[in-house]
Protein backbone atom coordinates (compact mmCIF):
# COMPACT_ATOMS: atom_id res chain seq x y z
CA UNK A 1 0.00 0.00 0.00
CA UNK A 2 2.88 2.66 -0.75
CA UNK A 3 0.57 4.37 -3.47
CA UNK A 4 -2.30 4.72 -0.59
CA UNK A 5 -2.88 8.29 0.59
CA UNK A 6 -0.65 9.40 3.73
CA UNK A 7 -4.78 9.33 6.39
CA UNK A 8 -5.73 6.13 6.09
CA UNK A 9 -8.74 7.40 7.44
CA UNK A 10 -10.44 10.85 6.92
CA UNK A 11 -13.58 12.75 8.40
CA UNK A 12 -14.60 15.56 6.04
CA UNK A 13 -17.53 17.50 7.54
CA UNK A 14 -19.18 14.75 9.19
CA UNK A 15 -22.80 15.47 10.84
CA UNK A 16 -24.62 12.19 12.40
CA UNK A 17 -28.22 12.83 13.27
CA UNK A 18 -30.83 10.81 14.99
CA UNK A 19 -34.31 10.72 14.31
CA UNK A 20 -35.97 13.12 16.20
CA UNK A 21 -33.53 15.87 14.65
CA UNK A 22 -30.70 15.12 17.57
CA UNK A 23 -27.11 15.93 16.45
CA UNK A 24 -24.69 13.20 18.08
CA UNK A 25 -21.98 14.39 15.37
CA UNK A 26 -21.34 18.01 14.26
CA UNK A 27 -19.53 18.98 11.47
CA UNK A 28 -16.48 16.57 12.62
CA UNK A 29 -12.75 16.79 10.51
CA UNK A 30 -10.47 14.42 11.68
CA UNK A 31 -7.55 12.55 10.14
CA UNK A 32 -6.04 9.41 11.49
CA UNK A 33 -2.70 8.76 10.09
CA UNK A 34 -1.30 5.82 8.76
CA UNK A 35 0.40 3.50 11.30
CA UNK A 36 -0.49 5.73 14.20
CA UNK A 37 -2.98 4.81 16.98
CA UNK A 38 -5.53 7.54 18.04
CA UNK A 39 -7.04 7.62 20.79
CA UNK A 40 -11.15 8.91 21.29
CA UNK A 41 -11.29 10.41 24.43
CA UNK A 42 -14.62 11.52 25.99
CA UNK A 43 -16.78 10.70 28.51
CA UNK A 44 -20.06 8.62 27.95
CA UNK A 45 -22.34 9.87 25.69
CA UNK A 46 -20.00 12.42 23.56
CA UNK A 47 -19.78 10.35 20.81
CA UNK A 48 -16.59 8.65 20.60
CA UNK A 49 -18.05 5.18 19.86
CA UNK A 50 -20.18 6.64 17.23
CA UNK A 51 -17.00 8.23 15.70
CA UNK A 52 -15.84 4.59 15.47
CA UNK A 53 -19.10 3.19 14.22
CA UNK A 54 -18.91 5.63 11.53
CA UNK A 55 -15.45 4.05 10.31
CA UNK A 56 -16.73 0.73 9.56
CA UNK A 57 -20.21 2.08 8.78
CA UNK A 58 -21.61 0.55 11.73
CA UNK A 59 -23.69 3.74 11.54
CA UNK A 60 -23.58 5.82 8.59
CA UNK A 61 -23.16 9.93 8.25
CA UNK A 62 -25.87 12.26 7.85
CA UNK A 63 -23.97 14.90 5.90
CA UNK A 64 -20.16 14.87 5.05
CA UNK A 65 -17.54 11.98 4.00
CA UNK A 66 -15.79 9.14 5.64
CA UNK A 67 -12.63 8.11 3.65
CA UNK A 68 -11.22 5.00 4.51
CA UNK A 69 -7.82 4.50 2.07
CA UNK A 70 -9.14 8.01 0.37
CA UNK A 71 -12.13 5.90 -0.55
CA UNK A 72 -15.92 7.11 1.01
CA UNK A 73 -16.89 4.48 3.00
CA UNK A 74 -20.22 5.07 0.58
CA UNK A 75 -18.21 3.88 -2.46
CA UNK A 76 -17.02 0.64 -0.31
CA UNK A 77 -18.58 -2.07 -0.83
CA UNK A 78 -19.80 -2.48 3.17
CA UNK A 79 -18.58 -6.00 3.36
CA UNK A 80 -15.49 -5.63 2.26
CA UNK A 81 -14.95 -2.65 3.90
CA UNK A 82 -15.33 -4.41 7.37
CA UNK A 83 -13.30 -7.22 6.64
CA UNK A 84 -10.71 -4.72 6.09
CA UNK A 85 -11.16 -3.57 9.21
CA UNK A 86 -10.72 -5.30 12.76
CA UNK A 87 -12.62 -4.95 15.38
CA UNK A 88 -12.29 -5.58 19.38
CA UNK A 89 -15.23 -4.01 21.66
CA UNK A 90 -15.54 -3.99 25.14
CA UNK A 91 -17.00 -8.11 26.48
CA UNK A 92 -15.17 -9.09 23.11
CA UNK A 93 -18.63 -10.18 21.55
CA UNK A 94 -17.17 -13.63 21.02
CA UNK A 95 -19.50 -16.41 19.26
CA UNK A 96 -20.29 -18.29 22.43
CA UNK A 97 -21.35 -21.35 20.16
CA UNK A 98 -17.81 -21.38 18.43
CA UNK A 99 -14.31 -22.37 19.46
CA UNK A 100 -11.95 -19.89 20.21
CA UNK A 101 -9.98 -21.58 16.88
CA UNK A 102 -13.51 -21.20 15.07
CA UNK A 103 -13.73 -17.63 16.29
CA UNK A 104 -10.37 -16.44 15.31
CA UNK A 105 -10.88 -17.85 11.91
CA UNK A 106 -14.34 -16.68 11.31
CA UNK A 107 -12.86 -13.96 8.72
CA UNK A 108 -10.53 -15.71 7.04
CA UNK A 109 -12.75 -18.66 6.40
CA UNK A 110 -14.92 -15.93 4.88
CA UNK A 111 -12.37 -14.75 3.11
CA UNK A 112 -12.10 -18.47 1.25
CA UNK A 113 -8.18 -18.55 2.93
CA UNK A 114 -7.23 -22.51 2.19
CA UNK A 115 -7.52 -24.57 5.51
CA UNK A 116 -3.99 -24.73 6.03
CA UNK A 117 -3.25 -21.11 5.77
CA UNK A 118 -6.43 -20.21 8.75
CA UNK A 119 -4.79 -22.68 10.90
CA UNK A 120 -1.48 -21.34 10.52
CA UNK A 121 -2.85 -17.82 11.07
CA UNK A 122 -4.83 -18.69 13.92
CA UNK A 123 -1.90 -20.11 15.72
CA UNK A 124 0.24 -17.23 14.65
CA UNK A 125 -2.17 -14.62 16.49
CA UNK A 126 -2.78 -16.35 19.44
CA UNK A 127 0.79 -16.97 20.02
CA UNK A 128 0.19 -13.25 19.59
CA UNK A 129 -2.21 -12.25 22.33
CA UNK A 130 -0.31 -14.98 24.55
CA UNK A 131 -2.73 -17.78 24.08
CA UNK A 132 -0.82 -20.80 23.42
CA UNK A 133 -2.78 -22.16 20.48
CA UNK A 134 -2.61 -25.74 21.93
CA UNK A 135 -3.87 -25.09 25.16
CA UNK A 136 -6.61 -22.85 24.07
CA UNK A 137 -7.79 -23.64 20.64
CA UNK A 138 -10.32 -25.94 21.61
CA UNK A 139 -12.20 -23.99 24.20
CA UNK A 140 -15.35 -22.27 24.40
CA UNK A 141 -15.67 -18.65 25.44
CA UNK A 142 -17.08 -19.09 28.81
CA UNK A 143 -14.20 -21.54 29.84
CA UNK A 144 -12.02 -18.45 29.49
CA UNK A 145 -11.36 -15.65 32.25
CA UNK A 146 -12.24 -11.82 31.19
CA UNK A 147 -8.89 -11.26 29.96
CA UNK A 148 -8.29 -14.45 27.99
CA UNK A 149 -12.15 -13.25 26.12
CA UNK A 150 -10.37 -10.05 25.58
CA UNK A 151 -7.31 -11.77 24.25
CA UNK A 152 -9.19 -13.84 21.65
CA UNK A 153 -11.07 -10.61 21.14
CA UNK A 154 -7.99 -9.05 19.80
CA UNK A 155 -6.63 -11.76 18.16
CA UNK A 156 -9.92 -12.17 16.22
CA UNK A 157 -9.98 -8.93 15.30
CA UNK A 158 -5.91 -8.85 14.07
CA UNK A 159 -7.08 -12.68 12.18
CA UNK A 160 -6.87 -11.21 8.64
CA UNK A 161 -4.62 -9.21 8.98
CA UNK A 162 -6.37 -5.56 8.51
CA UNK A 163 -4.32 -2.88 8.38
CA UNK A 164 -6.59 -0.76 10.19
CA UNK A 165 -8.28 -1.67 14.11
CA UNK A 166 -11.07 -0.31 15.63
CA UNK A 167 -10.87 -0.77 19.47
CA UNK A 168 -14.34 0.09 21.41
CA UNK A 169 -12.95 0.37 25.17
CA UNK A 170 -11.67 -3.04 24.85
CA UNK A 171 -10.13 -3.08 28.48
CA UNK A 172 -12.90 -1.43 30.31
CA UNK A 173 -14.74 -4.40 32.03
CA UNK A 174 -11.64 -5.70 32.98
CA UNK A 175 -10.26 -5.52 36.60
CA UNK A 176 -7.29 -3.61 37.29
CA UNK A 177 -4.60 -5.79 37.24
CA UNK A 178 -5.85 -7.80 34.29
CA UNK A 179 -6.46 -4.56 32.22
CA UNK A 180 -2.59 -2.86 33.11
CA UNK A 181 -1.49 -6.41 32.00
CA UNK A 182 -3.17 -6.31 28.55
CA UNK A 183 -2.32 -2.29 28.41
CA UNK A 184 1.43 -3.38 28.63
CA UNK A 185 1.11 -6.16 25.84
CA UNK A 186 -0.93 -3.94 23.66
CA UNK A 187 2.15 -2.27 23.73
CA UNK A 188 4.71 -4.36 22.70
CA UNK A 189 2.07 -5.82 20.03
CA UNK A 190 1.86 -1.87 18.59
CA UNK A 191 6.09 -2.05 17.96
CA UNK A 192 5.76 -5.47 16.08
CA UNK A 193 2.68 -4.65 14.24
CA UNK A 194 2.36 -1.48 11.79
CA UNK A 195 -1.36 -0.88 12.13
CA UNK A 196 -3.68 2.22 11.84
CA UNK A 197 -5.59 1.57 15.69
CA UNK A 198 -8.35 4.05 16.47
CA UNK A 199 -9.17 3.16 20.11
CA UNK A 200 -11.87 4.40 21.89
CA UNK A 201 -11.68 5.36 25.99
CA UNK A 202 -13.03 7.41 28.82
CA UNK A 203 -10.14 6.53 30.81
CA UNK A 204 -6.83 9.19 30.37
CA UNK A 205 -4.44 7.62 31.93
CA UNK A 206 -5.32 5.02 29.51
CA UNK A 207 -5.01 7.60 26.34
CA UNK A 208 -1.77 9.17 27.79
CA UNK A 209 -0.31 5.87 27.72
CA UNK A 210 -1.60 4.04 24.61
CA UNK A 211 -1.63 6.94 22.22
CA UNK A 212 0.23 8.62 19.68
CA UNK A 213 -2.30 11.59 19.79
CA UNK A 214 -5.50 11.85 21.41
CA UNK A 215 -8.50 13.56 20.15
CA UNK A 216 -10.95 14.76 22.18
CA UNK A 217 -14.38 14.76 22.09
CA UNK A 218 -17.37 16.31 24.03
CA UNK A 219 -20.81 16.43 22.90
CA UNK A 220 -20.02 15.35 19.49
CA UNK A 221 -17.94 17.87 18.68
CA UNK A 222 -13.56 17.38 18.16
CA UNK A 223 -12.10 19.73 21.21
CA UNK A 224 -8.91 19.00 19.68
CA UNK A 225 -5.85 16.86 18.36
CA UNK A 226 -2.94 16.45 21.00
CA UNK A 227 0.03 14.37 21.68
CA UNK A 228 0.23 12.99 25.38
CA UNK A 229 2.71 15.03 26.59
CA UNK A 230 0.82 18.44 24.50
CA UNK A 231 -2.32 17.21 26.01
CA UNK A 232 -1.01 17.53 30.19
CA UNK A 233 0.18 20.81 29.08
CA UNK A 234 -2.26 22.25 27.05
CA UNK A 235 -4.35 25.62 28.87
CA UNK A 236 -7.65 24.30 26.36
CA UNK A 237 -10.73 24.16 29.37
CA UNK A 238 -12.39 21.29 27.70
CA UNK A 239 -9.07 19.62 28.22
CA UNK A 240 -8.60 21.21 31.90
CA UNK A 241 -11.53 18.62 33.97
CA UNK A 242 -9.27 15.37 32.57
CA UNK A 243 -5.71 16.91 33.58
CA UNK A 244 -7.47 17.95 36.82
CA UNK A 245 -9.00 14.44 37.59
CA UNK A 246 -5.22 12.89 36.18
CA UNK A 247 -3.32 15.10 38.85
CA UNK A 248 -5.52 15.18 41.55
CA UNK A 249 -4.98 10.84 40.88
CA UNK A 250 -1.70 11.17 40.67
CA UNK A 251 -1.80 13.51 43.89
CA UNK A 252 -3.49 11.02 46.10
CA UNK A 253 -1.07 8.32 45.26
CA UNK A 254 2.01 10.38 45.44
CA UNK A 255 0.83 12.14 48.90
CA UNK A 256 0.30 8.10 50.34
CA UNK A 257 3.66 7.35 49.39
CA UNK B 1 -64.30 -55.87 28.76
CA UNK B 2 -61.08 -54.77 30.71
CA UNK B 3 -59.08 -51.77 29.22
CA UNK B 4 -56.31 -54.07 28.09
CA UNK B 5 -58.48 -56.68 26.01
CA UNK B 6 -60.00 -53.42 24.35
CA UNK B 7 -56.31 -52.73 22.87
CA UNK B 8 -55.88 -56.64 22.00
CA UNK B 9 -59.63 -56.81 20.09
CA UNK B 10 -59.44 -53.82 18.90
CA UNK B 11 -55.00 -53.74 17.68
CA UNK B 12 -56.19 -52.97 14.23
CA UNK B 13 -57.84 -49.91 14.89
CA UNK B 14 -55.82 -48.34 17.55
CA UNK B 15 -52.85 -48.86 15.16
CA UNK B 16 -54.85 -47.10 12.47
CA UNK B 17 -56.19 -44.15 14.13
CA UNK B 18 -52.91 -43.68 15.86
CA UNK B 19 -51.42 -43.64 12.52
CA UNK B 20 -53.78 -41.33 11.48
CA UNK B 21 -52.92 -38.96 14.31
CA UNK B 22 -49.43 -39.13 13.58
CA UNK B 23 -50.10 -38.03 10.40
CA UNK B 24 -52.30 -35.17 10.91
CA UNK B 25 -49.90 -33.98 13.95
CA UNK B 26 -46.66 -34.50 11.63
CA UNK B 27 -47.94 -32.84 8.89
CA UNK B 28 -49.32 -29.85 10.90
CA UNK B 29 -46.14 -28.98 12.38
CA UNK B 30 -43.63 -29.63 9.14
CA UNK B 31 -46.04 -26.89 7.80
CA UNK B 32 -45.97 -25.30 10.90
CA UNK B 33 -42.30 -25.05 10.94
CA UNK B 34 -42.04 -24.59 6.96
CA UNK B 35 -44.33 -20.85 7.88
CA UNK B 36 -43.25 -20.43 11.34
CA UNK B 37 -39.82 -20.35 11.41
CA UNK B 38 -39.44 -17.88 8.58
CA UNK B 39 -42.08 -15.93 10.29
CA UNK B 40 -40.67 -15.52 13.02
CA UNK B 41 -36.88 -14.32 11.09
CA UNK B 42 -39.28 -12.00 9.19
CA UNK B 43 -40.23 -10.18 12.66
CA UNK B 44 -36.59 -10.16 14.06
CA UNK B 45 -35.94 -8.32 10.68
CA UNK B 46 -39.21 -5.95 10.76
CA UNK B 47 -40.19 -5.42 14.25
CA UNK B 48 -42.54 -3.21 13.26
CA UNK B 49 -44.87 -6.31 12.08
CA UNK B 50 -44.55 -8.12 15.06
CA UNK B 51 -47.52 -6.87 16.98
CA UNK B 52 -49.17 -7.45 13.62
CA UNK B 53 -48.53 -11.04 13.60
CA UNK B 54 -48.03 -12.08 17.42
CA UNK B 55 -51.76 -10.48 18.10
CA UNK B 56 -53.42 -12.05 15.00
CA UNK B 57 -51.88 -15.85 16.21
CA UNK B 58 -53.05 -14.67 19.49
CA UNK B 59 -56.44 -14.03 18.56
CA UNK B 60 -56.35 -17.63 16.59
CA UNK B 61 -55.28 -19.18 19.74
CA UNK B 62 -58.53 -17.76 21.46
CA UNK B 63 -60.90 -19.33 19.12
CA UNK B 64 -61.98 -22.50 20.19
CA UNK B 65 -60.78 -25.32 18.01
CA UNK B 66 -64.17 -27.12 17.53
CA UNK B 67 -65.02 -23.80 16.46
CA UNK B 68 -61.74 -23.17 14.21
CA UNK B 69 -62.93 -26.48 12.32
CA UNK B 70 -66.34 -25.38 11.49
CA UNK B 71 -65.59 -21.97 10.69
CA UNK B 72 -63.06 -23.63 8.19
CA UNK B 73 -65.71 -25.58 6.51
CA UNK B 74 -66.68 -23.29 3.94
CA UNK B 75 -63.36 -22.43 2.71
CA UNK B 76 -62.90 -23.74 -0.93
CA UNK B 77 -60.20 -26.47 -1.51
CA UNK B 78 -59.59 -26.55 2.41
CA UNK B 79 -63.37 -27.63 3.52
CA UNK B 80 -63.75 -30.66 0.34
CA UNK B 81 -61.80 -33.10 3.10
CA UNK B 82 -61.72 -33.41 6.50
CA UNK B 83 -57.97 -34.11 7.13
CA UNK B 84 -56.92 -31.22 4.61
CA UNK B 85 -59.40 -29.01 7.57
CA UNK B 86 -58.06 -30.61 10.38
CA UNK B 87 -54.61 -29.99 8.98
CA UNK B 88 -54.86 -26.70 8.42
CA UNK B 89 -56.43 -26.00 11.77
CA UNK B 90 -53.82 -27.51 13.58
CA UNK B 91 -50.93 -25.53 11.67
CA UNK B 92 -52.95 -22.12 12.58
CA UNK B 93 -53.12 -23.42 17.01
CA UNK B 94 -49.13 -24.27 16.14
CA UNK B 95 -47.87 -21.79 14.72
CA UNK B 96 -47.65 -19.04 17.51
CA UNK B 97 -45.36 -21.03 19.79
CA UNK B 98 -42.77 -21.48 16.87
CA UNK B 99 -43.29 -17.86 15.69
CA UNK B 100 -42.76 -16.37 18.47
CA UNK B 101 -39.99 -18.90 20.22
CA UNK B 102 -37.93 -17.75 16.71
CA UNK B 103 -38.51 -14.48 17.29
CA UNK B 104 -37.50 -14.34 20.80
CA UNK B 105 -34.53 -16.46 20.32
CA UNK B 106 -33.24 -14.44 17.41
CA UNK B 107 -33.82 -11.06 19.36
CA UNK B 108 -31.98 -12.86 22.51
CA UNK B 109 -28.84 -12.97 20.48
CA UNK B 110 -26.38 -10.95 23.05
CA UNK B 111 -26.17 -7.36 21.24
CA UNK B 112 -22.48 -7.30 21.20
CA UNK B 113 -22.29 -10.71 19.56
CA UNK B 114 -24.14 -9.28 16.96
CA UNK B 115 -22.64 -5.92 16.49
CA UNK B 116 -19.27 -8.29 16.64
CA UNK B 117 -20.52 -10.20 13.77
CA UNK B 118 -21.93 -6.86 11.75
CA UNK B 119 -18.59 -5.51 11.80
CA UNK B 120 -16.74 -8.92 11.17
CA UNK B 121 -18.11 -8.28 7.42
CA UNK B 122 -21.25 -10.64 7.98
CA UNK B 123 -23.41 -10.43 5.33
CA UNK B 124 -27.01 -10.41 6.60
CA UNK B 125 -27.18 -14.03 5.29
CA UNK B 126 -24.18 -15.20 7.06
CA UNK B 127 -25.57 -13.58 10.53
CA UNK B 128 -28.60 -15.34 10.33
CA UNK B 129 -27.50 -18.88 9.64
CA UNK B 130 -23.83 -18.49 11.03
CA UNK B 131 -24.70 -16.72 14.02
CA UNK B 132 -28.20 -15.94 14.95
CA UNK B 133 -30.06 -19.16 14.09
CA UNK B 134 -27.65 -21.66 15.41
CA UNK B 135 -27.69 -19.40 18.83
CA UNK B 136 -31.30 -19.07 18.83
CA UNK B 137 -31.74 -23.00 17.60
CA UNK B 138 -32.94 -24.48 21.23
CA UNK B 139 -35.29 -21.75 22.07
CA UNK B 140 -37.14 -22.11 18.50
CA UNK B 141 -36.72 -26.19 19.12
CA UNK B 142 -38.53 -25.45 22.92
CA UNK B 143 -41.23 -23.62 20.62
CA UNK B 144 -41.74 -26.28 18.56
CA UNK B 145 -41.86 -29.21 21.39
CA UNK B 146 -44.64 -26.76 23.19
CA UNK B 147 -46.65 -26.69 19.63
CA UNK B 148 -46.50 -30.66 19.30
CA UNK B 149 -47.72 -31.39 22.60
CA UNK B 150 -50.63 -28.73 21.96
CA UNK B 151 -51.48 -30.47 18.44
CA UNK B 152 -51.10 -34.07 20.17
CA UNK B 153 -53.86 -32.78 22.41
CA UNK B 154 -55.92 -30.42 19.89
CA UNK B 155 -55.94 -33.14 17.13
CA UNK B 156 -58.33 -35.43 18.99
CA UNK B 157 -60.95 -32.93 18.25
CA UNK B 158 -60.38 -33.53 14.55
CA UNK B 159 -62.49 -36.93 14.84
CA UNK B 160 -65.59 -34.48 15.42
CA UNK B 161 -65.50 -33.49 12.38
CA UNK B 162 -64.33 -36.87 10.44
CA UNK B 163 -60.32 -36.46 10.28
CA UNK B 164 -59.74 -39.56 11.83
CA UNK B 165 -57.09 -40.07 14.46
CA UNK B 166 -57.29 -40.99 18.35
CA UNK B 167 -60.59 -38.50 18.74
CA UNK B 168 -62.99 -41.40 17.32
CA UNK B 169 -62.32 -43.56 20.22
CA UNK B 170 -62.19 -40.22 22.24
CA UNK B 171 -65.52 -39.41 21.01
CA UNK B 172 -67.37 -42.90 20.39
CA UNK B 173 -66.39 -43.39 23.97
CA UNK B 174 -68.31 -40.37 25.27
CA UNK B 175 -71.50 -41.55 23.32
CA UNK B 176 -71.54 -44.89 24.34
CA UNK B 177 -70.46 -43.90 28.09
CA UNK B 178 -67.67 -45.86 27.79
CA UNK B 179 -64.54 -45.29 29.75
CA UNK B 180 -62.69 -47.91 28.15
CA UNK B 181 -63.05 -46.72 24.76
CA UNK B 182 -62.46 -43.27 25.70
CA UNK B 183 -58.94 -44.55 27.48
CA UNK B 184 -58.24 -46.22 24.15
CA UNK B 185 -57.70 -43.24 22.67
CA UNK B 186 -56.60 -40.76 25.87
CA UNK B 187 -53.81 -43.10 26.35
CA UNK B 188 -51.86 -43.69 23.16
CA UNK B 189 -52.65 -39.80 22.08
CA UNK B 190 -51.08 -38.87 26.07
CA UNK B 191 -48.22 -41.38 25.22
CA UNK B 192 -48.16 -39.70 21.93
CA UNK B 193 -47.38 -36.37 23.55
CA UNK B 194 -45.20 -37.44 26.11
CA UNK B 195 -42.78 -38.95 23.40
CA UNK B 196 -42.47 -35.84 21.38
CA UNK B 197 -41.52 -34.14 24.14
CA UNK B 198 -39.23 -36.31 25.14
CA UNK B 199 -37.59 -36.13 21.98
CA UNK B 200 -38.05 -33.07 21.00
CA UNK B 201 -36.36 -32.15 24.61
CA UNK B 202 -33.75 -34.15 23.99
CA UNK B 203 -33.01 -32.35 20.53
CA UNK B 204 -33.23 -29.01 22.78
CA UNK B 205 -30.96 -30.11 25.29
CA UNK B 206 -27.97 -31.41 22.14
CA UNK B 207 -28.60 -27.68 21.04
CA UNK B 208 -27.24 -26.02 24.19
CA UNK B 209 -23.95 -26.12 23.23
CA UNK B 210 -22.60 -26.11 27.03
CA UNK B 211 -19.22 -27.68 27.00
CA UNK B 212 -18.41 -28.85 30.33
CA UNK B 213 -16.53 -26.53 32.46
CA UNK B 214 -12.69 -26.84 33.10
CA UNK B 215 -11.56 -23.19 33.53
CA UNK B 216 -9.62 -23.66 36.65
Amino acid sequence: MNDSPAAAIEFVNVTYRISGNRTLISDLNLSVRRGETLMLLGRSGSGKTTTLKLINRLVSQSEGKVLVDGRSTTDWDVIQLRRHIGYAIQEAGLFPHYTVEENVALVPRLERWDAERVTARVREVLQLVGLPYDEYARRYPDQLSGGQRQRVGLARALAADPEILLMDEPFGALDPITRAELQHEFLELRKTLSKTIVFVTHDVAEALMLGDRIALIDSGKLKGIFAPGEFLRSPDESVQPYVNAFRATQQILNSGA
Amino acid sequence: MSLPDFFVVHKREVLTLTGEHLWLVGVSMLLAVAIGVPLGILLSRRPALKSLVLGANNIMQTIPSLALFGLLLPVPWIGARADRLAILALTLYALLPVVRNTYTGIAGVDAPVREAAVAMGLTPRQLLWQVELPLASNVIVAGIRTATVITVGVATIAAAIGAGGLGEFIFRGLAMVDNNVILAGAIPAALMALCADFVLGLIQRSLVRRPVRTRD
